[in-house]
């Protein structure tokens, strides 16, 4: 497969106005992608399919991926005047980035025996039922994966042919996989509880008795 | 349980005399109560209701299968109706999505009904208890007759439950004060179908049925 650099550049001549954004991968798995935006993406989707060299014409795989909003603390050094005297001073500065939600679709091609080609789509914000174009008319194998991020992670398929939920029922209002979710409090006796359950448990302990004003302990 | 049958019964409340009765039966006359034959009956044709919910319903096959034949204890006859059969194997996880259809299901059954909690799962939730999806266990909703643990157990363990729901079976009593519960007029034979809230199932567990381990602080 050519490299992510030179499948940009072929979208960008074949389908004008795309905007591509080659999406690093530092990490172990160095599965770097291509971020498509929302006005061209099933263009360049079907395009992808149907170029001779491409030819990816099968979706394996489509996910989702919570972003929470995240603030980097960097440290800049800057000019400043202290006491009349221009000396280098380090800041700390705050940079704010918010969050979004992400589908990321895994294509390979069954012609030509090659792939993964790793698609991401980002949503403006962490909204309900914010808005993402669908891949399902290109790839029909997409439509119940994308019923299932609509499911877990509350993004809404435009264009999409059934948009419902899949997993959950049809009166639930959260979104379970999304980094915010809390389930709801059910909890019952546990033998041996750690880490978050046993925080959950503490709220359901009945007040330890104190003896001779011992401090009030709950756990 | 017809009326004639319950006042047979009463006719023999007095427990036959242990020595009388093997006397008896030396001479070539066999003598037993209407509960004895009864119970007798019930619990040597027990039919489960056809279902499986996962990986513990490959166990509850090979028990059926003939390797581990629960034929041999008359169970083979697995129905396909719940009116036609008189246990429930909650084999495999129990997801809230599930659990109205499996309550429905229990109160279209006819009394006498049993059910055996096949599996961590069904028992508790399982591996699953701290997800959001899944029933932290049956007896939330429905009375469970015997508990299996494992995952999933090994079809001896389900043999093994049900043998001991052939003796609970047995020791049933037709009359008197403690006659079996199903016998009763004021037990109930249906339990409240849960609805799909907008959080979670509602209620999460039926207040009259269960009550979680309290826990106890020294």
């Amino acid at each position: 497969m050519e490299s992510l650099e030179e499948i940009k550049a072929r979208i960008e001549t074949s389908v004008p106005g795309a905007k591509i954004e080659v999406v690093p991968n530092p990490g172990p798995a160095n599965q770097p992608s291509l971020l498509l935006d929302h006005e061209h993406a099933v263009a360049v989707a079907r395009f992808l399919r149907d170029d001779p060299v491409m030819r990816l014409d099968f979706c394996s795989n489509v996910t989702g991926v919570d972003w929470l909003d995240r603030t980097v603390k960097k440290k800049v050094k800057v000019k400043k005047l202290v006491e009349g005297e221009e000396k280098e001073v380090e800041e700390t500065q705050e940079e704010f980035f918010p969050g979004y939600l992400e589908a990321v679709y895994h294509l390979f091609s069954m012609a030509h025996k090659h792939g993964p080609l790793v698609v991401r789509l980002r949503t403006r914000d962490r909204a309900r039922f914010t808005p993402l174009p669908s891949l399902t008319p290109v790839w029909r194998s997409a439509e119940f994966q994308e019923r299932e991020i609509y499911d877990l992670y509350g993004i809404r398929f435009e264009a999409h042919p059934d948009l419902r939920r899949i997993l959950m029922w049809d009166e639930f209002e959260d979104f379970p996989m999304r980094k915010d979710y809390r389930e709801p409090d059910d909890y019952e006796y546990e033998p041996t509880p750690h880490d978050e359950v046993l925080e959950k448990a503490k709220q359901h302990y009945p007040a330890r008795p104190t003896v001779d004003g011992a401090e009030e302990v709950t756990a | 349980m017809g009326q004639g049958a319950v006042n047979l019964g009463t006719v023999m409340e007095e427990p036959l005399d242990e020595g009388l009765r093997s006397e008896l039966q030396r001479r070539g006359v066999w003598v037993t109560s209407m509960q004895e034959l009864y119970n007798w009956g019930r619990k040597n044709s027990i039919w489960p209701l056809q279902f499986g919910l996962a990986c513990c319903a490959i166990e509850m096959i090979a028990t059926a299968a003939s390797r581990y034949d629960l034929a041999r204890f008359g169970g083979e006859v697995f129905r396909p109706s719940p009116r036609q059969a008189d246990l429930m194997i909650v084999a495999g996880t129990v997801t809230k999505k599930m659990a109205p259809q499996i309550v429905r299901l229990y109160n279209q059954m006819p009394d006498p009904k049993y059910v055996i909690a096949m599996g961590a799962c069904a028992i508790s939730g399982g591996p699953f208890k701290q997800g959001y999806n899944v029933l932290k266990g049956i007896d939330r909703y429905i009375p469970v007759d015997v508990y299996i643990p494992g995952c999933p157990p090994r079809p001896e363990a389900l043999l093994h439950a049900f043998m001991e729901l052939q003796r609970k079976i047995d020791e049933q009593k037709l009359t008197g004060q403690d006659k079996a519960e199903f016998l009763k007029k004021e037990t109930l034979s249906e339990y409240p179908v849960p609805a799909f809230g907008a959080h979670d199932l509602e209620p999460p567990a039926n207040p009259r049925l269960f009550h979680p381990p309290a826990v106890e602080r020294a």
